[in-house]
């Protein structure tokens, strides 16, 4: 297995944590930041700070030329145009505001919209807020315990009156990759549209928004190795077009009077307020940083860690794996759980290893539910982990086992 | 491995939770999750004269929350109301005998909160 960044790149990573190695496993959560990232941030702090879009001078055209710049660098990495590009705070704010604006002003009594078993709450309580106040129709379609969504119930509840098909990219539990092309083919013939929510998905593999041929997209920072309070919301030009706005203040105004306003162009109509510019600009140096290290190479290295990871797991007596048992199906997260031991035990008895990983519900309780659990633990990985910090964490989880033996 | 979290006592707790069942007849009683993992205690007491003559707990949880729970009925039995409605999170920090930290007290509190609720 050869490394596709260096470790060294990460100066959170160089931490001891309870005077041991550090092995972050827990990269689904957040991801650590290159030291590029930092790099633009602290830059963009020192030398060009100033509000965007609005000054007459120097540093303020600095400002806006960097925020416009990162803009650039986000489209560019999922192959989109930059106008298509809203900043927002989050994936999930991303959602809200396509519930928003474009549900408020799409969904009547009688739609529908689809969802699937395994969607993160981000990407299913904003839609179960809008079927309520439309009295519109929440659809949901299951997954199997591998975490495939079920394709056959899937065209099953697709109706002339489904309006969207809300799905996840990538699970943040199982790691399982519904088929986004498949999926808004089906979607488009009974004129529906389609939002996938990217936070998993873009960090981990390559992502073409015209090759997928989805509608909406909402991506967040730092699953990207960016920062945190920067996302993007992704869609086709004529639905931004078409959509009112979602918050309004400044920037997202052509002209206002005490009566009305008019909207700017595109994406700045969606852009209320001094956006997140620092933010932006640790967005744009973070996706450089993928490209860079090219996404089909990020995706092969987190394979094979996941390969190796399940296979070592599979050998530790009374662990129970949740989701796909082969690297192929899956990005690289593990959900399992050690027979007698609460995740959140485990989990402490990991981090006196200098091990991170998650536990608890994963913001999925419906598919927590499903497996009879009240919650899992999770290891996942990004471009920095390593087999080593993998030994680290095995060897970690059978010392916790002889300690609650 | 030596740590305190998870030392003798507290993993006897966890083990051997003390109290553990339900009562067929109590006069106070309550039931709390916590909603970051699905925890669940339910904490049931039998007060007459002004004293906690009979407490069970159940539910599920982790090691801490079970362990402090556990502890908690042991320390209540017998006790004046009026003590057990005093009980704070320091008190049960000594049951445990360490502090457990920010990112577990959810988990040592759970069973307090709930003993709280029953009398509240």
């Amino acid at each position: 297995m050869t490394d596709v960044s260096k470790k060294s790149d990460f100066p959170i990573l160089k931490r001891r944590i309870h005077g041991k190695r550090f092995a972050y496993l827990d990269s689904a959560a957040t991801a650590q930041r290159p030291v590029v990232v930092l790099k633009a941030m602290d830059e963009f702090q020192r030398k060009h700070n100033a509000n965007t879009h609005r000054g007459i001078y120097l540093i303020s055209e600095e400002a806006t030329a960097l925020y416009e710049g990162a803009r650039q660098k986000v489209a560019a990495f999922i192959h989109a145009q930059p106008n298509e590009i809203v900043f927002t705070r989050n994936a999930t704010e991303a959602i809200n505001l396509v519930a928003y604006a474009w549900g408020r002003a799409n969904i009547v009594t009688g739609d529908n919209i689809i969802v699937t078993e395994m969607e993160h709450h981000s990407n299913l309580v904003p839609w179960q807020l809008l079927c309520k106040e439309r009295k519109a129709e929440l659809r949901v379609v299951p997954v199997t315990d591998e975490g495939a969504v079920v394709m056959k119930e899937f065209t099953k509840l697709l109706t002339h009156r489904t309006k969207l098909v809300a799905v996840s990219g990538m699970s943040n539990v199982f790691g399982t990759m519904p088929d986004l092309a498949v999926i808004a083919r089906s979607a488009h013939r009974k004129n529906a549209l389609v939002l996938v929510d990217g936070a998993q998905l873009a960090a981990h593999v390559p992502v073409d928004v015209k090759k997928l041929g989805v509608d909406f997209l909402a991506l967040s920072a730092h699953k990207m190795l960016g920062p945190m309070g920067i996302g993007v919301l992704w869609a086709k030009r004529e639905l931004l077009e078409a959509m009112p706005p979602f918050l309004a203040g400044g920037d997202m105004i052509r002209e206002v009077s005490l009566q009305t306003a008019t909207w700017n162009d595109l994406p700045w109509k969606f852009e209320a307020g001094t956006p997140n510019a620092v933010g932006a600009v640790g967005f744009g140096a973070a996706v450089d940083y993928l490209t860079k290290l090219g996404m089909g190479s990020v995706r092969r290295h987190e394979m094979a860690l996941t390969a190796y990871a399940l296979k070592k797991l599979r050998h530790i007596k009374g662990v129970s794996i949740y989701g796909p048992t082969s690297a192929r199906l899956k990005g690289g997260v593990i959900a399992f759980n050690v027979q007698g031991i609460h995740p959140h035990d485990l989990a402490t008895l990991l981090d006196r290893e200098g091990v991170a990983i998650r536990s608890g519900h994963h913001c999925a309780q419906p598919l927590m539910q499903k497996f009879g659990v009240m919650a899992t633990a999770r290891m996942s990985f990004s471009v920095y982990t390593t087999k080593q910090d993998i030994d680290q964490c095995i060897a970690a989880i059978a010392k916790a086992t002889k300690v609650m033996a | 491995m030596t740590d305190a979290l998870y030392k003798a006592t507290i993993l006897d707790h966890h083990k051997h939770p003390r109290h553990f069942g339900t009562l067929k007849r109590s006069t106070h009683e309550a039931h709390l999750e916590n909603t970051l993992c699905g925890d669940e205690v339910t904490m049931q007491f039998k007060v007459e004269k002004g004293k906690v003559i009979d407490v069970a707990f159940s539910g599920r949880g982790c090691a801490i929350t079970t362990a402090a729970a556990s502890m908690l009925t042991e320390a209540v039995l017998g006790k004046s109301l009026a003590a057990v409605k005093k009980l704070t999170s320091k008190d049960v920090d000594k049951l445990l005998g360490v502090k457990v930290g920010p990112a577990r007290e959810k988990c040592a509190y759970l069973g307090l909160e709930t003993l709280h609720k029953a009398f509240s």
